[in-house]
């Protein structure tokens, strides 16, 4: 049976967790369909049908799903599942809101945050803030599985998918969207950035950020943070890198003022290159910083900017 | 109206976990072990609700061995007023915990259930979301505001691009995450009172439900280490560092 992926897209654009979340699925089944809910979702639709390896779309056009709350596209997922013998969505605020609850529908576990397929039944995960991996098995029923998409490629574009339409599923009706208050940013989004620079407590202030966005500016990077800078209110939450936040794995990732609690290592060890900039020679950061660069902040990120040229 | 928080008992956040040399878990034994920190929050977030005067009582409810009971009293010494706790030792599916968990909402009858967004054990991020679709419940998930009305409850949500505001019937599921706030530290008095407050028994049979596990655990490994990295001495050579490396 086929592997149905939940789409992940915003403001009539694909997110690219969702080619990454088909590389997995291709693992797990021969056959993968993609599931785009949403309302005017053609371009994203057409989209999902250029990932390689989709053979179908299934696209649920309607107000209801508008906001991707949990309740109505938990429904929508259970109106398909039967065609499926595994259900996967990228660990988003939306897949990981929704996926338990058709889990817990079909009276299945579910696994969550993959970082491999060992084999289609077998899967890796990280737990106690990836202090461990424990390798998991699904013996029987259906899969219901969040993919953490920073440790897979997302799938290459140039497919053709056949692109269907799927009837609105009922509305329990229980939930109402109110109001967002996004970020806009023009850096690139954290879990896409081919470099991240990320501040901490050791920033002082929300004003000091701006020592950093120079240096982002500068390296297209984008922008991340510890939990402290986040509960200081130095920046938005969406900024929080680590076990409780995002889960980030660019190519060289920047850590300023940030002393690496096993917490926030959680969320960015994996990148390629570590850079550690921090006062205390000691701090935890450094065992995991390719390179380390004991120093005060205030000196070292004017002088950062300049080398940068 | 009443408001139930499911409280995990979970290694301390502070602790290095390692794994055990034979591969079968994480070494439990001699450390240091605490209600799970996003609990906590919970709590204190049904706490201030109580404070208000919008709720009557908070019950906080644990599964897990007996040693679960000290949990219950570390939400009790917060102003808790009983626990309930549903004995089971070894490990349990958040499926199974869900379902326990419903059959204690069926018995309390809450009006909501705060719990944490994610147990920092097993990073698993489910059970909230089951147990709501379990009782057919509305969700708010990763909560950093709450404002209860006239039957239903406005939630504000951490989501991955910033805030987003969500409006629920009431009853509901909340789970907390951690800017919903910042939890009190239990006076010693309280302390001292918790001992008094009560704390009712049951095993996860006499729940009836089906608490059988559904994954196989084949092992728990080692994350790879990082090789040792290198001191720069300032920012240009950290700069001609990774020039080098290809970075840019
Ligand atoms: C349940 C739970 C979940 C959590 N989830 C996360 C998470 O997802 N992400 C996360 O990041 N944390 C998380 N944490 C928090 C984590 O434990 C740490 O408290 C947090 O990461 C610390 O942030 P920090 O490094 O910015 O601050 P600190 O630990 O205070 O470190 C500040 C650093 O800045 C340095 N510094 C200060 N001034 C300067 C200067 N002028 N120049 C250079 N360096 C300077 C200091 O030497 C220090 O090393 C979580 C905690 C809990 C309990
Ligand atoms: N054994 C347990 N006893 C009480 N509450 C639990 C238990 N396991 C999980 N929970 C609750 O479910 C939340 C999410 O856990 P999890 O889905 O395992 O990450 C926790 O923060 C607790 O509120």
């Amino acid at each position: 049976m086929p592997a149905l992926v939940l789409a992940e897209h915003d403001k009539g654009r694909l997110s690219e967790a969702t080619a990454k979340t088909v590389t997995a699925a291709a693992q797990i089944s021969d056959t993968v369909h993609v599931l785009v809910a949403g309302q005017n979702i053609a371009s994203v639709s057409a989209a999902a049908a250029e990932i390689q390896g989709v053979a179908r779309v299934l696209a649920a056009d309607d107000a209801r799903y508008a906001h991707q709350l949990a309740e109505p596209l938990a429904e929508l997922i259970l109106s398909v599942a039967s065609k499926y013998d595994a259900i996967l969505a990228p660990a988003t605020a939306t897949g990981k809101s929704t996926l338990p609850r058709v889990a817990a529908r079909l009276d299945v576990a579910q696994v969550s945050e993959i970082v491999a397929v060992e084999a289609p039944d077998t899967f890796l995960r990280p737990i106690y803030a990836g202090n461990a991996i424990q390798k998991i098995q699904i013996p029987s029923g259906v899969k219901v599985i969040t993919v953490r998409t920073s440790a897979f490629k997302a799938a290459p574009l140039g497919g053709n998918a056949i692109i269907e339409t799927v009837a609105p599923a009922a509305d329990p009706g229980t939930s109402r969207f109110t109001s967002e208050n996004l970020s806009v940013s023009l850096r690139p989004e954290l879990t896409n950035a081919r470099i991240i620079v990320s501040g901490g407590r050791g920033m002082g202030s929300k004003e000091n950020f701006i020592l950093l966005e120079r240096i982002a500016d500068k390296m297209g990077a984008g922008l991340g943070a510890s939990r402290a800078a986040v509960d200081a209110g130095f920046v938005p939450n969406d900024y929080q890198v680590g076990q409780t936040g995002k889960i980030v794995a660019p190519e060289l990732y920047i850590a300023v003022g940030i002393s690496g609690a096993i917490q926030h290592l959680a969320g960015m060890k994996d990148s390629k290159i570590v850079v550690a900039i921090n006062k205390d020679e000691n701090a935890p950061i450094f065992g995991v910083a390719d390179y380390g660069l004991v120093a005060d902040l205030f000196e070292a990120l004017p002088e950062l900017e300049r080398a940068l040229g | 109206m009443k408001v139930l928080v499911p409280v995990k008992r979970v290694i301390d956040f502070n602790v290095a976990v390692r794994v055990k040399t034979d591969g079968s878990g994480v070494e439990l034994a001699n450390v240091k072990m605490s209600i799970n920190p996003f609990d906590e929050i919970a709590v204190e977030e049904a706490l201030r609700l109580k404070e208000k005067g919008t709720v009557t009582e908070v019950v906080a409810v644990s599964i897990g061995p007996a040693q679960a009971s000290e949990t219950l009293r570390t939400a009790m010494a917060m102003g808790a007023d009983r626990g309930i706790l549903i004995r089971h030792d070894g490990e349990l599916e958040p499926l199974a915990v869900a379902k326990i968990l419903k059959s204690v909402v069926e018995e309390e009858k809450p009006g909501l259930v705060i719990m944490g967004k994610q147990a920092i054990d097993d990073d698993c991020n489910q059970t909230g979301q089951m147990l709501a679709a379990l009782l057919n419940w509305p969700q708010g998930t990763f909560a950093s505001k709450l404002e209860i009305g006239d039957g239903h409850i406005q939630v504000t949500r951490e989501v991955d691009g910033g805030l987003q505001t969500i409006d629920l019937d009431m009853p509901a599921i909340i789970t907390t995450d951690l800017r919903l706030n910042e939890p009190r530290y239990a006076s010693l008095p309280n302390i001292m009172k918790a001992r008094k407050k009560p704390i009712a028994e049951k095993t996860a049979p006499e729940c009836g439900v089906d608490v059988s596990p559904r994954l196989k655990i084949l092992g728990v490994s080692e994350p790879s280490k990082r090789r040792t990295g290198t001191r720069v001495a300032n920012a240009g050579e950290l700069v001609t560092k990774l020039r080098e490396a290809g970075v840019f």
